[in-house]
């Protein structure tokens, strides 16, 4: 009932694990198929081992998370291990891969084998790599055709929301050959330790996600859905099934969920049965829904 | 949460290189659960509670070196209690400790001992001064003692003093991962519990770092039975920052 082709993947449902999230070692994204991932992002994989930026790299904050990993990972010479284990599951694993110019992307999807990518162009506080090149359209749009001529696997294009119009960004994707874009990474944001004025955060500032931020994913994920002709995938504060239909009925043909699991490492199940108990009860499928708030 | 002031209210040294840090406010946690300690402007790391109101911390690197320099009305951030404790069972129980990993295990000493349940530890460190609470253990049952350099018990490595385990109830270690390793190698896993010491970022269960195959340190564990562990890549290999294999 939930099953769907997403830029030519074959998914059983819908909710795949969003980058950054249990996806550094193939052991946790395996455990992540067991409880119900239609697919899985890796951890953003990069050119170089790197160790992130210093802790506290992420804090619970009234309404989400606070974070600022700093893109942690152990490069690509490490990862294709990860992914193959990934695989064991039978679910479909998508590499995230970052990197700061076109030929640091190109350099990784000419070497890892997935069953897609996700071009990291948004993560908003890792310096010289992630949003300081998803703000600019032709950046988004060069790296874009360089990883498309490399890889021969759908290429996705996550992006940023921390810029005036999300919309050229993902017109840009697009037009670089984009498979589809995913929308969208953090939102910009800092907490400060009042008892001692320090910023909380080892980076001072990082990206929120969790509850607070799904009504800014699911505008800008009926924006791109408007803008573009291929696929939208909906990521940002999705903790339960009726999240996961509000995403789609905004436009996304598929949803990525990152901070629930922290609580609720059986999020997957729960909203692939919820779902599933809605549609039947609703005698929809997710053809009906898709894109539904536009129709009306 | 966000993390809390906690004032340092008293500073303990139990060794040259181990020191207890007493908090102005409880954690109100089970043995063998954790907090994150931000030391401010440096780091934050993960620390066993070794009272409700403690974290005893070994001198090892940049945050804990810039902790040994705060002293009595200084404070730090505390996030926690976080993870999973001790699974507590009746009976008499066996802790294994070594080195700053007698930590978490000396209030599940005082907390089992309270409740009637008989408790036997074998305590191991490098000499007869880098003991970790000695005295502690012994309130709480018959302790038995080796040290690297037979300063002090047994010439040897605590690992060499386990012997008839089927006569307890459920074994308790905490150590060098090597030691536990080994401990787990020589008992039933069933019967017992190791606490884990791993590279943790978020303490959220989210990000993955500490991730020892599917499971995660900061929220599935730090406690693991040695059935979980049987399978795993414990005592093989962890992960470093940047998630690469590090061999144990």
């Amino acid at each position: 009932m939930l099953s769907l082709k997403l830029t030519g993947i074959h998914l059983k449902n819908p909710l795949m694990l969003a980058a950054g999230i249990m996806g550094t070692t193939g052991g946790s994204m395996k455990r992540i198929a067991q409880s119900g991932a239609g697919g899985l992002v890796t951890k953003s994989i990069g050119v170089e081992p790197k160790s992130g930026h210093g802790n506290p790299s992420m804090v619970e904050v009234d309404c989400g998370y606070l974070n600022a990993m700093g893109l942690p990972n152990p490069s690509y010479k490490n990862f294709q291990q990860e992914i193959d284990t990934a695989k064991e599951s039978g679910v479909p694993v998508i590499a995230s891969i970052f990197g700061g110019c076109a030929l640091d992307f190109s350099q990784i999807a000419g070497a890892i084998h997935a069953d897609a990518f996700e071009l990291n162009v948004s993560c908003p506080h890792a310096h010289g790599y992630g949003a300081e090149i998803g703000t600019a359209p032709a950046l988004v749009e060069d790296i874009t055709h360089v990883v498309k001529n490399v890889a021969d696997v759908p290429v996705w294009v996550k992006l940023t929301p921390n810029v005036t119009n999300i919309k050229s960004i993902g017109l840009a994707a697009q037009k670089g050959g984009a498979d589809a874009v995913v929308a969208i990474n953090t939102v910009r944001a800092m907490a400060i330790d009042i008892d001692s004025g320090y910023p909380i955060l080892g980076n001072r500032f990082g990206g929120l996600s969790g509850r607070a931020i799904k009504p800014v994913a699911i505008k800008c994920v009926y924006d791109l859905y408007e803008a573009l002709d291929i696929p939208v995938i909906g990521v940002g504060g999705i903790s339960d099934w009726k999240d996961a239909i509000e995403f789609i009925m905004a436009g996304a043909q598929a949803v990525e969920i990152g901070s629930a699991i922290g609580n609720n490492i059986n999020v997957f199940n729960e909203i692939s049965s919820g779902m599933e108990k809605f549609l039947s009860e609703k005698e929809w499928d997710l053809e009906d829904i898709y894109g539904m708030a536009h129709r009306l | 949460m966000k993390p809390v002031n906690a004032e340092i209210t008293e500073v303990v040294s139990e060794t040259p290189t181990i020191r207890t840090f007493f908090f102005d406010r409880s954690f109100g946690s089970e043995p063998g659960q954790f907090v994150m300690a931000w030391i401010r402007g440096v780091d934050e790391i993960p620390m066993a509670l070794s009272y409700n109101n403690a974290i005893t911390v070994q001198k090892v690197g940049s945050a804990t070196s810039a902790l040994f320099e705060l002293d009595k009305g200084d404070s730090i951030g505390i996030r926690g209690p976080l993870g999973k404790g001790f699974d507590r069972k009746p009976g008499h129980i066996l802790l294994i400790a070594g080195g700053v990993g007698a930590a978490p295990l000396a209030p599940l000493a005082e907390n089992a001992a309270s409740d009637g349940i008989k408790v036997t530890t074998l305590l191991g460190a490098r000499t007869k001064e880098e003991l970790v609470f000695k005295k502690r253990f012994e309130r709480a049952g018959d302790v038995i003692i080796a040290t690297d350099d037979g300063s002090e018990g047994i010439k040897g490595y605590v690992t060499q003093l386990i012997d008839n385990t089927e006569y307890f109830s459920q074994i308790y270690c905490c150590g060098p991962e090597i030691m536990m390793k080994k401990v787990l190698d020589k008992i039933l896993p069933s019967k017992a519990q190791f606490s884990l010491h791993r590279y943790i970022k978020c303490g959220l269960g989210i990000c993955g770092a500490c991730c020892m195959d599917g499971l995660r340190v900061c929220m599935d564990g730090p406690v693991f039975s040695g059935e979980a562990l049987k399978k795993s890549e414990f005592g093989i290999y962890r992960r470093n920052e940047c998630g690469e294999r590090v061999k144990v």
